[in-house]
């Protein structure tokens, strides 16, 4: 073999040839990831968006179309143009009429062990959450993600989220109660057996709800006026 | 057994000390009062779930004995103590089939697979209750109100539960004051606890019982006194600060070292021999561990309870606690290399 | 660059195959040198992403395919590497095909990618690969280099869906997804969690050590 010598002779020429030798291996494999990254990349970014489109749709009910928009610095809200501005972002559902049905909301906040990301849908006419969905949890299997099953999302089909007089927090706070202790509209059915995790979930929406809500629902009209002009 | 008269003999000059069957004869019958206020509790349900939990680790001792030839250790008590504490810390309605499996899990994975009894780097009991834990997260967690009145010759169905099928919860389930606490915020009264009138494991509801066991192991010299006393003094000045910083959202001193399974794990499971330091020094080492560990999860965790993990952490940390704290040679200035 | 040799015979080739010299590079890798139950490498996704059959066939195929390409790059560039810069080539190679059967992954599926999320990119570290690098390509023709590389990214997956399976099974009660235990059983959610990861393999382990012993008469 040719390299067994290389050992002992440190010369110049040895040198030279192991820079060719990692800058050849490197071109030759910059070259199989760009070609790999061309052909994958629409494929990647049709799976990611229709992720994301299925989930809006989770918990938006009767919609047929979505769009982005982002929260500009001023607490304004836009159409999003581009994917990678890193604005946050809110997600507008509309009918086959145009017309708005609800705003899909992501929130994320510590679970029972790790973090616990959500999508919510809120109706700015009504001032009511309708949707719920997990989008990722890492909580116990078993216990933790009862909250994905059973009755437990039925707690977001008419949540009530009514804003305060003044319009810049929640009239109630969101609280999850002990199972079958329900009674009112702002509260949250929790699951024996899966406290910690219900409850992370309350948590959670309440401060989304308190930081979201009453930007959402002051600017309802840039979410229903920007379709109308399309 | 120290004799006065002068005895000349040749060497060894032994005094025949205590053998582990005795100690272990011992511990079980230290244990037996807090076992039978279990029964008196929480009735039938409690008395199966202990007897399936003892029958199932002494017959694994001795299956394993004999599979792998060698000569059975079940006369040595070691093991009917390893199942009779993991059913103490069970819930009195546990399935049957589930706390067999305990047992296996106890004696198979804690203690034989290590080599035997004193080899075991872990409480047995304890590694059986945390493989059941993380197994049957939703079974061990389910409680049922103590002092039913129906508890004597009613067995619940779940205890009966069919072998690998789901129990059926078929009672009111309590919260054990420690969930209570955590979930809900309410507190159980200081004399419930200590008398033991609170829903819980079998065993650890009674710190009266557990105590009376203790002093008399105490007594007998076969448990080092240091151990609990360190762990239950450190649980309670932690949370005694605690408490001091903030009344409304964390319990009283009395209440940790009352409240769920602290006193049966600082008498019976943090001092089995095997699983704790040599030195006394090393001793109060673990039994700060220990005591600083429970109330960190009790109070910041995600758990209720923490004696569990805070033991089979202190059973962890022994080997080093014993190399960094070694006893000094005789006649040298320093300690051992190691 | 080393020369690839001629399959001489044009008549046979199943039974050229089963006497060919190279076909043991290929079974070794599958039963008697296994990468997990024998050599024991790779065990980070072994334990890690194996909570489910199809996670664990996944992150298998993943495996084996960075496995024989890195191998197939490895044995064709072996003259021209110098020695002093090997390793470094090797991670640059492994890490190449990691990159692109990330991308090849999130297109086919988004759901699989958050399942087998960081350990994807871990497939780099994996010592498994590392070592057929080092200790078969870089010594060996291409053509056995592939045979090695199928071999061992074949037995891999097979140890990964028996530990893939064995959990699933008993912590969810069904496999690839098919739900086949009756609806009341009790699930041993300790088998989904890492802790289930280790006695799985510890288990297999025992059961592969027993036949093994037992074949050799002992």
């Amino acid at each position: 073999m040719s390299h067994s010598q290389n050992i002992e002779i440190n010369t110049a020429s040895s040198d030279k040839k192991m820079l060719i030798a990692m800058g050849g291996i490197g071109i030759i494999c910059a070259i199989l990831i760009v070609l790999t990254y061309e052909t994958t990349a629409p494929m990647i970014e049709k799976n990611k968006a229709e992720a994301l489109e299925r989930a809006i749709f989770k918990v938006l009910p009767d919609i047929t179309k979505t769009q982005a928009y982002q929260l500009n610095p001023d607490n304004t809200f836009t159409k999003s143009t581009s994917n990678d501005s890193k604005l946050p972002k809110v997600y507008g559902g509309y009918d086959d009429a145009g017309k708005l049905k609800g705003i899909a909301i992501q929130a994320n906040g510590k679970g029972y062990g790790e973090v616990l990301n959500i999508l919510y849908g809120y109706d700015p006419m009504q001032q009511k959450i309708i949707g719920f969905n997990v989008l990722e949890s890492k909580e116990t299997p078993g216990i933790g993600d009862k909250i994905e099953k059973g009755t437990f999302p039925d707690n977001f089909k008419a949540m009530d989220v009514s804003l305060s007089d003044d319009g810049s927090t929640l009239r109630n706070e969101i609280i999850t109660v002990k199972q079958g202790e329900k009674t009112q509209k702002w509260e949250i059915d929790g699951i024996t057996g899966a406290t910690v995790t219900s409850r992370a979930v309350g948590n959670i929406l309440n401060v989304s709800a308190k930081q979201w809500l009453p930007k959402v629902y002051k600017n309802v009209n840039s979410f229903t006026v920007k379709t109308a002009e399309q | 057994m120290h004799k006065i008269t002068l005895d000349i003999s040749t060497s060894p000059h032994l005094v025949k000390g205590l053998s582990t069957d005795t100690i272990m004869k011992h511990v079980v019958y230290a244990l037996l009062p807090a076992a039978a206020f279990g029964v008196y509790a929480f009735g039938l349900n409690a008395l199966l779930v202990m007897m399936a939990t003892s029958v199932g680790a002494v017959l694994t001792e001795h299956l394993l004995c004999k599979y792998s030839k060698k000569e059975s250790t079940i006369g040595d008590y070691s093991a009917l103590l390893t199942g009779l504490l993991l059913g103490m810390t069970l819930p009195p309605n546990f399935p049957l089939w589930m706390a067999l499996f305990g047992s296996v899990v106890s004696i198979g994975l804690g203690k034989f697979i290590f080599g035997g009894l004193g080899n075991n780097v872990f409480n047995p009991a304890l590694v059986g209750r945390a493989f059941l834990q993380a197994t049957f997260p939703v079974a061990i967690t389910t409680w049922y109100n103590a002092f039913a009145p129906d508890r004597f010759y009613n067995v619940s169905s779940s205890v009966l539960a069919f072998p690998f099928m789901q129990p059926k919860v078929d009672a009111i389930s309590g919260a054990t004051p420690l969930s209570a606490l955590k979930f809900d915020g309410v507190m159980t009264t200081a004399n419930d606890l200590a008398f033991g009138f609170i829903n819980g494991s079998t065993g650890e509801t009674s710190a009266l019982f557990i105590v009376i066991g203790g002093i008399y192991l105490g007594w007998k010299k076969m448990l080092n006194w240091r151990i609990p006393i360190s762990i239950l003094l450190t649980a309670f000045l932690l949370s005694g600060i605690m408490y001091l910083i903030d009344p409304t959202k964390y319990p009283t001193p009395f209440f940790t070292l009352f409240a769920g399974g602290l006193m049966l794990g600082a008498v019976f499971m943090a001092t089995d021999m095997v699983g704790s330091p040599i030195t006394s020094m090393g001793l109060w080492v673990y039994g700060i561990l220990i005591g600083t560990l429970v109330v960190i999860i009790r109070l910041w965790g995600g758990l209720p309870e923490g004696v569990m993990y805070a033991i089979l952490l202190g059973n962890a940390a022994t080997p080093h606690i014993d190399n960094l704290i070694k006893q000094r040679v005789y006649g040298t200035s320093k300690k051992i290399a190691s | 660059m080393s020369t690839i040799p001629q399959n001489k015979s044009d008549k046979g080739f199943f039974s050229s195959l089963a006497n060919h010299p190279n076909t043991d590079e290929f079974t070794r890798g599958l039963w008697r040198d296994n990468p997990v139950f024998v050599q024991v490498l790779g065990m980070c996704p072994s334990l890690a992403v194996s909570n489910s059959a199809i996670n664990a066939l996944a992150m298998g195929l993943a495996t084996a395919f960075v496995l024989l390409m890195s191998n197939i790059l490895v044995s064709l560039l072996k003259d021209f590497i110098p020695k002093q810069v090997r390793i470094a080539s090797y991670i640059l190679i492994i890490a190449t095909f990691v990159t692109i059967i990330d991308y090849v992954i999130q297109a086919v599926s988004i759901d699989l990618h958050k399942n087998l999320g960081a350990f994807i990119s871990l497939i780099v570290v994996n010592c498994l690969i590392l070592s057929r690098a080092e200790a078969f390509a870089s010594k060996n023709n291409v053509s056995k280099s592939i045979l090695d590389g199928l071999g061992m990214g074949l037995g891999f997956t097979f140890a990964l869906l028996c530990i893939g399976s064995l959990r699933e099974i008993f912590g969810s009660g069904s496999l690839f997804g098919y739900e086949f235990m009756p609806s009341n059983f009790e699930k041993w959610v300790i088998m989904v969690l890492p802790a289930g990861g280790f006695f799985s393999l510890a288990f297999l382990l025992l059961i592969f050590n027993y036949f093994k012993l037992k074949k050799e008469g002992l």
